[in-house]
């Protein structure tokens, strides 16, 4: 029995540079890998190893201060060739270099094993084995607090982000492994969101949900308001599906699952396709030879580009490791009245331009913010793209105001800075959003602790 | 374009601290911003923007008003001619008589409003904000055509001032700028700003139109003329020249009344405008439409002599005076309006009810339109506080059902 969920609200940006062909799929080795704690909000770094150390793959890297227990760890089997840090210390990302390293002890469960443990050693395993950073908790969007009284756990099965590709790389087998150790995790229900024409095979233990509607349907947060909002004093796990396969080979195979299936798309790439490499690969060698050759600048963006993050050529993939966005920068262009345009190449949800005269087409918009930063102008501009029952605006000035009983009554427990990106999107007043909502959870867990 | 790119990139510097006219850095960042599309790119959260700014807001803004100030010019000419008893109606003599007209108070306004925006932001160090690029054409359109320069002057630069600049400028203003630009006019001078003589021009403009008014001339409003007639058991609307008018006259709007406001039909066109776009609320416009039909259908329906005005048809209110154009113009300035979903329902339909009533029922007040939509601006947030709080109420609601024992008490 599956439960329908139809939304209205919502836009799929039309962008050029998604994948046509994805049968075909490139393998890349990265020339190195690296891990980025920023990636994981919520996980406070605590290094555990120092430069020029060899390291097994699924060698912990770092541990979290909330709990030792919780550990990142190495994407490959190598050499620690650098811990980058930034300002006051802070560690920025780790670079592990490939290389022979003495091989740590497989140590797989099976199915039957999984389903022996303990709430308690299972908490442990994941936390152990890297796993348990690949989730998230609501509130908050952080890495799950490490004796979170668990209510339910939402998995997201599908992307619905801009150019996205949802191939699932992982056996049914593998996916109902994570699933049995999800269990172990709550006496809830595991609710598994997926599109109706999605190739999945049947799983037991999980709530079978269908989700039709446009982007941002694919956000585990707008599934969650639709299914059973989080409350205050409720907590919920949330992962999409590559996290859940990835748990579940790990634990099967008993070594930590590396691979990354990455998307590479965008109007600068020449031929958008699938690339199979390992997690944290380093950009210069996924990108090499790939791109358009342009006399313009281009931005890499590890992600899509609503979330994404911006990298360059000598950085490395972000966290979830599922794609790569490649855009004209357009820090080099010189529009004249832009303001004025009759163009019909301009983007835009409003009918204020001449796109909407030449009927659905795709387009190839660059970083450009394309006006000032303003106060919030028109209205209603978030909400109309947030299918959630949350009064975005107000929330949003709540939290500039840092006004925390405002926060609470307006929901910020059940929003991630993610479900506010197609607003960003589209706001007139260019506010950066995802921005003020990322502040106001690290905010209110700071202040509520 | 590359030469004014290259002038703005060379005289980028005297701009610059400690440049020399660092001074006027804000008209600077002002008219780069204005001829080139900043290409800042996004530093944080989405990569990608809606080509949609405050600049091609305000534009599209603007552009919607053009009908309204076509005809605005063209109906002032007409008037004037009307008035001096001319036989023949040529209709460019008449734009350009309206167009001269209409010219130095545009003026006024852009030069007094912005004049003060510049020098705010400059003082600030911000961006100029683009406000009153609709602001400065809303107050020529909104005031009587013989309204004297310099009361626009000081009208502007109070609302200016005291309306926008002290509450943090574009965007934080409680109330619409324009509108009270012009209730300052109405209550500053009350003897200058009403009755018969200032809604028709009938001075000669540059040689342009012969000064002298023909007998029997008399350029009262329709509903300036309603509003004399309490106590007549039926009420008669008549042009300047004493004919009767029908519905679709006050419709097509070729009678006396603001510069702008007259022809309902342009700002239909303006309406279609704002509506297609996606700029105007169409929940504010319908709701204005609606409160203001109700309103006028049950005064109609009780029309009593003591309120002339209540003898007026549906059709009648919503064509006459600035209805229409608070409607479509007014009320849906999204700054200043309800700015939740179910709160510009509410916002819009009490607008236009208010605004029947006050015409109707306080014969002091020929037209409610802008104190209606002046009195819901001061309401709006009011309204949206009790959305919101709903939102709220049914969140917590749901917590407590979810958890019975968690103190979720009401504060």
């Amino acid at each position: 029995m599956s439960i329908t969920v139809r939304l209205k609200k919502g836009l799929d940006l039309q962008l050029v540079g998604g994948i046509d062909n994805i049968s075909a799929v490139t393998e890349v080795t990265a020339a190195d890998n690296a891990i980025f704690p920023d990636d994981f909000p919520g996980f406070e770094p605590k290094l555990d190893v120092k430069e020029g150390q060899s390291v097994a793959l699924g060698e912990p890297l770092l541990h979290d201060k909330r709990d030792e227990r919780i550990k990142l760890v190495s994407p490959v089997e190598g050499k620690v060739k650098a811990v980058v840090r930034g300002e006051r210390r802070h560690i920025e990302r780790i670079v592990i270099e490939p290389a022979a390293a003495a091989a740590a002890d497989a140590r797989p469960l099976s199915i039957e094993g999984i389903s022996r443990l303990s709430a308690d050693e299972a908490r442990t395993e994941l936390m152990q084995r890297g796993l348990w950073a690949l989730m998230r908790q609501r509130p908050y969007d952080i890495v799950p607090e490490p004796d979170i009284a668990v209510r339910d756990i939402f998995i997201t099965a599908f992307d619905s982000a801009p150019l996205a590709d949802n191939r699932i790389d992982y056996s049914a087998q593998e996916l109902q492994a994570g699933i049995a150790m999800l269990g172990k995790l709550t006496a809830g229900k595991i609710y598994l969101s997926r599109r109706p024409n999605a190739k999945l095979p049947s799983l037991a233990g999980v709530e079978d949900i269908v989700v039709e509607g446009p982007h941002p349907a694919g956000n585990v947060g707008v599934q969650i308001a639709n299914i059973a909002p989080v409350n205050k004093g409720e907590a919920v796990i949330t992962l999409d599906i590559t996290s859940l396969g990835r748990i579940g080979r790990t634990l099967l195979s008993g070594s930590f699952d590396n691979s990354a299936c990455v998307a590479l798309t965008g109007s600068e790439v020449a031929e958008p396709q699938l690339i199979k490499t390992t997690i944290g690969a380093d950009i210069a060698s996924t990108i090499k030879g790939r791109l358009k050759t342009a006399d313009h600048h281009q931005r890499i963006i590890s992600g899509n580009v609503l979330t994404g993050i911006k990298v360059s050529t000598d950085s490395y993939l972000h966290f979830p490791w599922r794609q790569l966005t490649v855009i004209a920068e357009g820090d080099d262009v010189d529009e004249f009245m832009g303001w004025a345009s009759l163009s019909p190449k301009k983007m835009s949800q409003s009918r204020s331009f001449l796109s909407w005269l030449f009927g659905p087409k795709k387009f190839n918009p660059d970083a450009r913010l394309l006006g000032g930063r303003r106060a919030l102008i028109l209205s209603e501009q978030y909400e109309r793209l947030m299918p959630m029952d949350i009064v975005a605006e107000y929330l949003l000035k709540a939290i500039i105001g840092r006004d925390i009983e405002k926060m609470e009554q307006l929901g910020i427990y059940e929003v991630a800075p993610e479900d506010f990106a197609l607003g960003e999107w589209a706001d007139a007043s260019k506010i950066p959003a995802q921005q003020i909502v990322r502040e106001g959870l690290d905010y209110l867990r700071k202040e509520l602790r | 374009m590359k030469p004014i790119k290259k002038l703005l990139d060379k005289t980028r510097h005297h701009f610059e601290p400690g440049g020399r006219l660092h001074a006027f850095h804000s008209v600077f960042d002002g008219m780069e911003t204005f001829l080139f599309t900043p290409n800042t790119t996004s530093k944080s959260g989405v990569h990608i923007h809606d080509a949609i700014d405050s600049k091609r807001v305000m534009i599209i803004v603007v552009l919607a008003l053009m009908p309204c100030l076509l005809f605005g010019m063209y109906n002032t000419g007409y008037q004037h001619w009307v008035a001096t008893g001319a036989s023949e109606m040529p209709f460019w003599s008449l734009m350009l008589y309206g167009f001269l007209a209409v010219l130095p108070k545009i003026a006024v306004s852009y030069i007094v409003g912005l004049g003060i925006e510049f020098t705010v932001a400059q003082w600030r160090k911000e961006e100029i904000q683009e406000g009153f690029l609709v602001t400065g054409i809303l107050i020529p359109l909104i005031c009587p055509v013989a309204t004297p320069l310099w009361m626009i002057a000081v009208a502007t630069a109070f609302s200016v001032i005291f309306v926008k600049e002290v509450f943090g400028g574009t965007g934080y203003n409680i109330f619409n700028v324009a509108l009270v630009t012009r209730a300052f006019l109405f209550f500053a001078y009350p003897a200058k700003m009403s009755g018969d003589q200032v809604f028709v021009a009938t001075d000669s403009i540059a040689g342009l139109g012969s000064g002298g008014v023909v007998d029997g001339f008399t350029g009262a409003t329709p509903l300036g003329q309603v509003a004399t007639q309490a106590g007549q058991q039926a009420i008669t609307i008549t042009d300047t020249m004493g004919h009767d008018l029908s519905t679709w006259d006050m419709f097509l709007g070729l009678i006396p009344g603001s510069f702008g406001e007259t022809s309902t039909l342009a700002i239909l066109i303006g309406a279609a405008i704002l509506l297609f776009t996606g700029i105007a609320s169409w929940r504010i416009v319908c709701s204005v439409f609606a409160g203001g039909a109700v309103m006028a259908f049950i005064a109609h329906h009780f029309a009593t002599p003591l309120y002339p005005a209540s003898m007026l048809s549906v059709a009648d209110q919503l064509c006459l005076g600035g209805f229409a154009f608070a409607a479509v113009f007014m009320a849906t300035d999204p700054v200043t309006a309800a700015r939740t979903k179910t709160g510009k329902y509410i916002y819009g339909f009490l607008v236009g009810a208010i605004a029947i009533i006050i015409r109707t029922y306080n014969n002091g007040y020929p037209e409610g339109a802008m104190l209606a939509v002046l009195l819901m601006n001061a309401f709006a947030p009011l309204i949206d506080w009790c959305v919101v709080e709903a939102n709220a109420r049914r969140r917590r609601k749901r917590a407590i059902i979810a958890n019975p024992s968690t103190d979720l008490t009401e504060k």
